[in-house]
Formats: structure tokens, sequence, C-alpha cells
């Protein structure tokens, strides 16, 4: 059985020869120690690319929730500038699971959001452990409104769990609050792009990640519920998570292959977290290319090409009165 | 000494003691009234003692609507084809046969055209026995479809959720049927073609969080279970008991959420003149 614990475990054992192989070093060349020092290499490498090649679903479900994987801040530091945050939907409250607000892009003004989960017990309360509230959602669609309004770019970043599930999120309308932004975001008439950095929950990701390009980190996850929630319902036993995860097709593998995004950006050996600098740098080009692309787009199409992009999503299905046409 | 002895008659199951009924009586779940099952259809379904709205089927529910309860069913045969090759405890194709044939519905939803008040209207009904209503890739293509059409018609569509959410078997396929059905009804909104949503027991997880709560008027039938989280995730999250009434219809309707709560008897009227506000005749 796969176990995450493997991941970490594995890991180990590529860092144990990797001390093993600066020692070999540090001793006097010569022949014996070169060809040691080939070897070791050479398993090195291949320990690596057998351990990172070979992750199940639910191994990538725990790179997408590891806990030093860089978050939506982490990215607009590092590839924006002149950040300066909006808050607050105007109605009810601000939500701090929700971040956006005005930012410059390789000199470009344009508007950035996602969803911020915190590090340590003190952020994550203040971030409701990443969970957004509706306010959060409705804050989310203001802001995007006013890129709309002036004609910028909108960059969004996904990573929840799920949208909160709690009494005051119902009272004050979860379902309407993302209902409404999957709705206008669809309309919206400046370029959207989305990206996927961690975990894809449900609606709860969804609500903001209605775009003309939907982009997914190669260990990020998107479901239509998590792992554990499918388990629990399908198995009656959340410990099957491990099997759901399977089930569920979730990677970002196979969303390409089932056509529902468009690139997977690939993350540093190990995961993001391993090289937050290199993962901002890959995103950055992929984000780059994605906003020169869709600038060549007028706004009429824009808003048609993104309708029929999300109405293409989910042939699948088999008419059996055309097959009987087709055969009589 | 004993000062009771055991009987030699075995026990009998309390199946077996139940005098046969079926069939002709039913027992209302909110009052517990004893109700003959006539008397409940004449009441289109509803308990004629406390009001309880009982379950109605998707067939039941287009002819209670339609004039004369005639309509023309569109997209009939359009049927999963089991994308993700879904397995649990039960394959998701056995699934789907199942629900086939106990509701001789290829899929959750059916889609009906005919007349409401003299006015040429599409109305969509779920279905809550085919897999608790859920919504994959072919509800959300029937639902397109609907929407489509009613643009090039300019006549309005009304749907009547009972769902659970979003399929779980078609993964993240069913999560985007959310994106697609919305935009859809974007579209719609700017055709200026009216769009009713009637919720009833229960709507819940992705079919609230899309279509309908989307409605340009939001009702519901009495005492639905309606909300984004279902009850059980909630309680288990913030580890508290729920309020009475919590995400009951009136409950939505006391936060602004619905705009009006209907009694199945007046559902017909109200929408014909909800139609009539909307569009000239």
């Amino acid at each position: 059985m796969a176990d995450p614990k493997d991941i970490y475990e594995q890991r180990e054992s590529v860092e144990d020869l990797e001390r093993q192989l600066t020692e070999i070093k540090k001793l006097s060349p010569g022949d014996e120690s070169e060809r040691e020092i080939a070897l070791l290499q050479a398993r090195i490498d291949r320990v690596k690319r057998e351990v990172y090649s070979k992750l199940t679903p639910w191994q990538k479900v725990q790179l997408a929730r590891h806990p030093k994987r860089p978050y939506t801040l982490d990215y607009i530091q590092d590839i924006f500038t002149d950040f300066i945050e909006l808050h607050g939907d105007r109605r009810f409250a601000d939500d701090h699971a929700v971040v956006c607000g005005m930012a410059n892009f390789h000199g470009q003004p344009v508007m950035v959001l996602g969803q911020q989960k915190g590090r340590d017990t003190k952020q994550k309360i203040f971030r409701n452990f990443g969970q957004p509230k509706p306010e959060g959602y409705r804050k989310a669609l203001r802001v995007m409104k006013i890129a709309e309004k002036f004609g910028r770019p909108i960059f969004c970043f996904v990573d929840v769990q799920g949208a909160y599930p709690g009494i005051d999120a119902e009272e004050r309308g979860q379902a309407e609050a993302i209902a409404h932004n999957l709705r206008e975001m669809s309309r919206l008439r400046v370029p959207i792009v989305v990206t996927i950095t961690g975990e894809g929950g449900s609606g709860g990701a969804l609500a903001i990640a209605v775009g003309d390009v939907v982009n997914m980190l190669e260990y990020s996850v998107y479901s239509v519920i998590s792992p554990e929630g499918c388990a629990s319902i399908m198995w009656r036993d959340a410990a099957h998570a491990e099997t759901a995860a399977s089930a569920l097709r979730l990677t970002a593998d196979d969303l390409k292959e089932l056509g529902l995004i468009d690139t997977i950006i690939p993350e540093p050996e190990g995961g993001a977290h391993n090289n937050p600098k290199q993962m901002s740098e890959s995103l950055d080009k992929q984000l780059q290319k994605d906003l020169e692309m869709l600038k060549r787009v007028p706004v009429d199409q824009l808003t048609d090409r993104r309708y029929e992009k999300f109405r293409r999503m989910g042939q699948f299905f088999e008419d059996a009165s055309a097959h009987s046409a087709q055969s009589s | 000494m004993a000062w009771f002895k055991k009987e030699k008659t075995p026990i009998v199951s309390v199946e077996q003691k139940h005098v046969k009924t079926e069939g002709l009586w039913t027992k209302c779940a909110s009052c517990k009234q004893i109700i003959w099952k006539k008397d409940l259809a004449a009441n289109l379904n509803v308990c004629p003692k406390c009001n309880f709205h009982f379950k109605v089927g998707a067939r039941e529910r287009l002819e209670m609507l339609f004039d004369e309860g005639a309509y023309f069913e569109l997209d009939a045969d359009f049927a999963s084809n089991d994308p993700l090759h879904f397995s649990d405890t039960k394959s998701y194709r056995a699934r789907l046969k199942e629900a086939q044939k106990a509701t001789g519905l290829k899929d959750a939803i059916i889609t009906g055209d005919g007349k409401l008040g003299g006015r040429p209207t599409l109305i969509q009904a779920m279905e809550y026995r085919f897999i608790g209503g859920s919504m994959g890739a072919v509800v959300g293509e029937k639902i397109c479809r609907a929407i489509e059409l009613c643009i090039v018609r300019r006549s309005p569509l009304i749907i009547v959720s009972v769902s659970g959410g979003a399929r779980m078997m078609e993964g993240a396929i069913s999560l985007m049927q959310l994106a697609k059905i919305s935009a859809g009804l974007g579209r719609l909104d700017d055709a200026k073609v009216p769009f009713i949503s009637v919720l009833t027991d229960p709507t819940t997880g992705g079919v609230t969080a899309s279509f309908a709560m989307l409605g340009d008027v939001n009702i519901a039938e009495p005492g639905a279970l309606i909300g984004f989280a279902g009850p059980r995730v909630i309680e288990q999250t913030i580890r508290q008991k729920l309020p009475a009434g919590f995400q009951r219809s009136e409950f939505l309707l006391d936060h602004g959420m619905l705009d009006a709560i209907v009694h199945r008897k007046e559902l017909r009227p109200f929408l014909i003149q909800s139609l009539n506000f909307m569009q000239a005749a």
C-alpha cells in the first residue's frame, strides 16, 4: 500500500545517498572513488525519478496540501509588484480567506485574487483555514467588476479545501454567492487567467475559476468533493480516502485528459515547496504567455470563447435515439 | 426456581407481524397520520392533515404543472457513458442501470415542452430517485440545451430542483456543469428571457450553488431542505447541534434567499402570474 509517509521516507533515502556522495567527493581523487561517485549519482537520479514519477493520486493530494506549499500571497509577492490589497464585500464583512488587490504584472495594471491559507495556528484561524464564507466570494466578484470597469485583466489563484460549511455561511447564502459568481464571471468583459495552485475544492474553488484559461500546477488537484468526503459517502468510511482519490480522477493529468483544463505547469523536483522561487518563475512565464494570447482576442469574442469553452465540457453521454436512428 | 419460564414459541420478527396494507395506505412522515394513498394523490401528494409535502416524481411534477398535464419530452434518450469508469462499492454503470430500471428515465432530469397558462414554456423537473437527483454531464447538457432553445424561442424556462448536488461518480466533469449551466443562464439573462427556479425537498450542494439560486424569481415548497453544505457535514465541522428549522424553506425566506414559499396547490397559478409579469402574453 502506498502510504503518504512513503514520499517522505523515500526522500530521506535520497538525502542519505546525497550525503554519502558529498562525503566521497571530499576524499582524495582516484579511479576508485570516481567510479563510486558515478555509481552513486546514477542511483540518486534513479531513486528520484522513481519517487516523483510514480506518485499516486493520493500522494499528489498530500503534496497539494503540503504545509510548506506556496500560497496565493507568496505568488503575488514573487510575480507581481506594487500590490495594493482591497478589502471587504461592502455587504457584510472582509473575508480573510480570500485576498484581492490591484497589482502590476510586467508593467501592466491587473487585478489579482485568490484563497489564502495560514501557516501557523494564529494565521490559520485568521484565514479560517483557507475556507471562504459568502462574503469572500462576494468580495472577489466585487473586485473583478472593478477590473472589468477599467479594462484590466484578472489573475485568480485557487487553493481551497472547500467553501466553509457553517451555520453563518449558510445563513448568508453560501450557495447563492457561489452561483452568482459563476454566472457573472462567465460574462466579464476582460481576460481571466485561472491557476489551480494547490487544492481545487469543489464549488468553493470553481467560484473564482471560470476563466478564459485554466492552468493547474503539476501536483495540484481539482475535484467535485474531497477524497475523504467521497470515501465517507460511498464507502461510509473516510479511511478509504486513498481509493477515492484514485476513483475521482482529480490530478492535473486527469483533468487535462478530460479536457477540463488547458495547461499543466511543471513543478520543481519534489514539489513547489522544495523550490518556491523556481515555481514562481515558471508560473510567471505561463501567465505572461496566457495574457499575451488573450490580449489579442477582441472583447466580444472573449466572452463567446469563454462560454464555448465551458459549454463543451462534459460531452460524455450517449444519445440512444441517435444510435437507433442510425442503425434503422 | 425461576418465576418466569421462556415461552416455547419462536420470536416472530416485527416485519412478519405487520398487517399487509401495502399499496393502499401510507404514513405521513411529519404528523404520522395514516393516509389513504388515493386521497394523497388527489391532494397533489400533500398531507391533507398537516400540509407536509411528499416528494413528487419528475413525470408527476410536469403533469401537475403543464396545461392539461400535456407536454412533449425533449432529449429523452441522453444517458451517461461513465467517463471515469468510476467504481466504489458498486460500479457507476451498475448504479445507472439500477436507477434507469427503477425510474424508467435515462438520467435525473426530464425536459418538458408544453404550455403553461397558454404560454409555450419549457419546464425541467429533476428526479430524486435517480441517484439522489444528482447532476452529471447529462443533466448539465439537458439544461444547457433547454436554455439555448428558450433563447431562440424567447420562451420562459422553469426548473424544478430536487437534488443532492453534483454527481460524485463523474468527478470534476460534474463540477464543471455548475459553470456550464451558470454561463448559459448568463446568456438567458442577457436575452431577457424569464427563468424561474422552484426548489423542492431537498435541494443541496452543486445544484443550489448554480442554477437553483439563479432564477429571476426563486421559490420553494414549504419545509424543503435547501442549502450548500448538507446538515451532517455542518454538524461534523462545527461540532454543535443545528438549530431547529435550519436550512428549511422558511429559514431561507427569513434570511432573504427566496422570493416566496409556495404551497404545491398554488404553484401553477404563481408561475403563470409571474410569467405574465415578465413577458407579454
